[in-house]
C-alpha cells in the first residue's frame, strides 16, 4: 500500500517542494540517518502514513561527519559467500540498508573502490543517499525538532517549521552529542570531534582520554606523527576479539595496542583521570592507577577526550523518560519503546538502550547499522499492528518444513547473525490456526511474555567464542532453553542438527 | 544515574565495594555496565545459560522459584553469582519490583574481576556466609 502524501506542500528556496508540512500524522520520525531512513522505508511498505523530519540538509546522519578519520569499522564485502543483493548477503554487508525489494539492497558496495572491505565515510554516505533516492524515502530537511508535549492521544512536536501531532513518535537522532564525564578541567580539553588533522600533532606528547574505539581510532591516526601517545581510562581496554562481539575495540584499531604490548612508546594505562590543568599552551594531566596502584602526572602538548557521545533527548526527560548509562541512553522495551513514556519509540543507534538477554555478557548489536537496520523492520511491523490494526501475513508452514526452515534461518538469516541472542525467528503451533511463521521477534519478548505453543531460534555465542543455535520452546506458557552444539564451519543443517531439533519440537509440530 | 561522581559515591556506599579506593571504584564503575529494568522485567531467568552478575544500585528485585516469590533484594544486594561461579543456569528468576538500576558484569569477567579486587571477593564471601547462616536458622 502506498503512503498517502500530504496535499499541502511548501516550496523551498531552490523551488523544490518540501514534503510533510506541519499537521497531524499517525507517526512522526525525527532523523534522516540510517535509522530514520530504514524505519520510514519499512513503515511505508506496510502502508503506515508518517512524516520524516530532519534538521540536516541531506540524508546520512552521523555519516555526514564521522568517523573522523574517514573509514568505518564494519564490513561490506564486495565478494562474499552469499550472492550480493540476496537476504543472506546482508550478513556480509553490515552497512547497506535493507529492503524487501532487491533493487534497494546492498547499495553500499556499489560505491566502494576496492581499497578496503570497510567502506570509507564518503562511500557510506553515498550508499545511504542512493537508498533514500532510489527507494524514494521522503524527508523534510532543515526542520529542527525543538520541543515535545504529551497530548490525549499522543504527542505534539514543536519544530522550526511548525507543530506536528502524532500518535507515535520515533526518535532516530543517533548518539550525536559529544559527551565528557565531570572531571575537573576536562572542559578545557577538546573532544574527539574537535581532533585536528594528524600532522598537527607532529612531535607532540598526546594524552587520549578513553580506550574505546574512538580513542584507539585517534591513536591509530596519530601513530606516524605523535612523539608519544598515552591512552588513559579506568578499565583495561576491552577488545572485540576477546569479547566475541562488536562491544570492544575493533581489530582495525589494534596497532596502538600492539605498540603498547611491544613497548614501542604507546602506553595504554588503567588510570582514573583526577583533573586536567592548562599550562600555557600545553596541559598537565593528573591520574591515579586503578587495576594497579600509582599516581601519574603527564605533561602533554595535546589532550583529546575520546569519551563518547550521548543522545540528544531534548525535553523528553521532563515527560518522564527514564535513562541509564550515566543518563546517555533511554531505557527501552524489547520493541524500543521508552519503558516510562509509552508512545515514544527509538530507531537507529539509540536502540542499544534495549540490551536484551545479554547472554554470556553480549548485549544487542544495536549500536551499529548492521544490527539496528533489522530492528527498524521489526519496529515498523510492531507499530503497524499495535497502533493501526494492520495485519502482517503470517505464512503457514507444512510440518515437514519446520525443522529445515528453522535450521536454515540460524545458518544464514542476517537478523539472527547481526543480532545474536536478541532477534529470533519464531514459529507458532496452534491447533486451530496451524503452524505459522511469526516472523522475526525480539527474544526477550518471546521468553518473557505468554502466547501459544511456539519455538524461537537464535544464534548465540558462548564465552569461548563458539557460535551455537539456541532454541526456546514454549509449551503451555512455559519457556525452556535448549542450546545446540556449535559447529566449526557453522554448518547447522546436518542430519545431526535435524535430528536434535526434531526431538526438541516433538509434540509441537 | 546523573553523573560519574554520583555513581562513584553510590558505589562507595555499597557493602560489596566498601573497601575500595576511589580510583578502584572508578575502575568498577567502568568495568560494570549500568542497566535499568522496568517494573516486572526479568533480569535472571531460571534455567537459562550464560547469565551475568548483578549488583543493585537502586530499587528492588524479587527472587522467584517456579513462580513463587522467595526473597526480595534491594540496594547493595547482588545476584547471579552462584550461577556464574558454578557455571550452571540460575535456579531462580529475578524480577524487577518497580524501577530497578543494577550494575552488570558478564559472567566470563567475574573471575578476573574478583582476582583483581580480592577485597570484593572477601565481602562477597561474607555476604554468602550470612545467607548460609540465615538459611540454617530457618531449618
Amino acid at each position: 500500500m502506498a503512503m498517502k502524501q500530504p496535499t499541502k506542500r511548501r516550496r523551498s528556496a531552490k523551488g523544490q517542494s518540501k514534503p510533510f508540512p506541519p499537521g497531524r500524522y499517525p507517526v512522526v520520525i525525527v532523523g534522516s540517518g540510517p535509522g530514520g531512513l530504514q524505519t520510514s522505508h519499512f513503515l511505508r511498505r506496510l502502508g503506515v502514513e508518517h512524516a520524516v523530519l530532519s534538521a540536516d540538509a541531506a540524508p546520512g546522519g552521523m555519516f555526514l561527519r564521522y568517523p573522523l578519520f574517514q573509514r568505518l569499522i564494519s564490513w561490506s564485502k564486495p565478494y562474499a559467500p552469499a550472492v550480493r543483493g540476496t537476504r543472506p548477503y546482508a550478513w556480509y554487508d553490515w552497512n547497506s540498508l535493507l529492503s524487501d525489494d532487491q533493487a534497494y539492497q546492498a547499495l553500499v558496495p556499489e560505491f566502494m573502490d576496492g581499497s578496503s572491505y570497510f567502506p570509507s565515510r564518503a562511500e557510506m554516505e553515498r550508499g545511504l543517499a542512493a537508498f533514500a533516492r532510489r527507494a524514494r524515502v521522503q524527508v523534510r530537511y532543515g526542520c529542527r525538532w525543538e520541543a515535545t508535549r504529551k497530548t490525549g492521544d499522543g504527542f505534539t512536536l514543536s519544530t522550526s517549521d511548525g507543530e506536528y501531532a502524532c500518535r507515535a513518535f520515533v526518535l532516530a537522532v543517533g548518539m550525536a552529542e559529544p559527551w565528557k564525564p565531570d572531571v575537573p578541567g576536562l572542559d578545557l580539553v577538546p573532544h574527539y570531534v574537535q581532533t585536528k588533522p594528524p600532522r598537527t600533532y607532529a612531535d607532540q606528547h598526546v594524552v587520549i582520554l578513553g580506550k574505546r574505539n574512538s580513542g584507539f581510532e585517534v591513536a591509530d591516526a596519530l601513530l606516524p606523527w605523535a612523539r608519544q601517545i598515552i591512552l588513559l581510562s579506568p578499565r583495561p581496554a576491552l577488545l572485540s576479539i576477546h569479547s566475541h562481539s562488536t562491544a570492544g575495540v575493533r581489530a582495525r584499531y589494534l596497532l596502538p595496542y600492539e605498540d603498547h604490548a611491544l613497548g614501542g612508546g604507546v602506553f595504554a594505562l588503567d588510570a582514573a583521570t583526577d583533573r586536567v590543568e592548562r599550562t600555557g599552551s600545553a596541559y598537565r594531566v593528573f591520574a591515579t592507577g586503578t587495576t594497579r596502584p600509582g599516581d601519574y602526572v603527564f605533561n602533554a602538548g595535546a589532550v583529546i577526550a575520546a569519551t563518547g557521545f550521548t543522545t540528544p533527548l531534548q525535553d523528553l526527560r521532563a515527560l518522564g523518560l527514564a535513562t541509564f548509562n550515566q543518563d546517555r541512553l533511554p531505557a527501552l522495551t524489547p520493541f524500543w519503546e521508552s519503558t516510562t513514556v509509552p508512545g515514544v519509540f527509538f530507531a537507529g543507534t539509540v536502540t542499544q538502550g534495549a540490551i536484551g538477554l545479554k547472554k554470556h555478557g553480549i548485549p544487542s548489536n544495536s549500536g551499529g547499522v548492521g544490527g539496528f537496520r533489522h530492528n527498524a523492520r521489526v519496529l515498523a511491523r510492531y507499530l503497524a499492528e499495535k497502533y493501526f490494526a494492520i495485519t502482517v501475513p503470517r505464512p503457514t508452514i507444512r510440518p515437514e518444513e519446520v525443522v529445515p526452515y528453522l535450521l536454515s534461518e540460524v545458518a544464514r538469516a542476517p537478523e539472527l547473525w547481526n543480532q545474536r541472542s536478541y532477534l529470533a525467528r519464531v514459529v507458532s503451533f496452534d491447533r486451530r490456526d496451524g503452524i505459522r511463521d511469526e516472523g522475526i521477534t525480539p527474544l526477550a519478548h518471546f521468553v518473557d511474555t505468554g502466547g501459544p505453543d511456539a519455538a524461537a531460534i537464535v544464534l548465540e555465542t558462548d564465552q569461548t567464542g563458539d557460535h551455537h543455535p539456541a532454541v526456546y520452546t514454549r509449551r503451555g506458557g512455559s519457556v525452556t532453553e535448549h542450546v545446540l552444539p556449535s559447529n566449526p564451519l557453522h554448518n547447522f543443517e546436518t542430519s545431526e542438527y535435524h535430528a536434535q531439533l526434531a526431538a526438541l519440537l516433538d509434540g509441537l509440530v | 544515574m546523573a553523573s560519574r561522581v554520583e555513581l562513584i559515591d553510590t558505589l562507595a556506599g555499597l557493602a560489596l565495594f566498601a573497601d575500595l579506593s576511589r580510583p578502584q571504584l572508578e575502575a568498577v564503575a567502568h568495568t560494570f555496565e549500568e542497566e535499568y529494568f522496568a517494573d516486572g522485567q526479568r533480569i535472571l531467568r531460571q534455567g537459562f545459560s550464560g547469565s551475568n552478575l548483578y549488583v543493585i544500585v537502586s530499587g528492588q528485585a524479587g527472587v522467584h522459584v517456579d513462580g513463587a516469590q522467595r526473597a526480595v533484594l534491594s540496594r547493595g544486594d547482588f545476584f547471579g553469582e552462584i550461577s556464574v561461579l558454578l557455571g550452571e543456569p540460575p535456579a531462580a528468576d529475578v524480577v524487577a519490583v518497580g524501577p530497578l538500576r543494577c550494575l552488570a558484569l558478564p559472567g566470563s569477567d567475574v573471575e578476573s574481576f574478583l582476582l583483581t579486587f580480592p577485597r570484593v571477593s572477601y565481602r562477597m564471601l561474607q555476604a554468602e556466609a550470612r545467607r548460609v547462616r540465615t538459611a540454617n536458622l530457618w531449618r
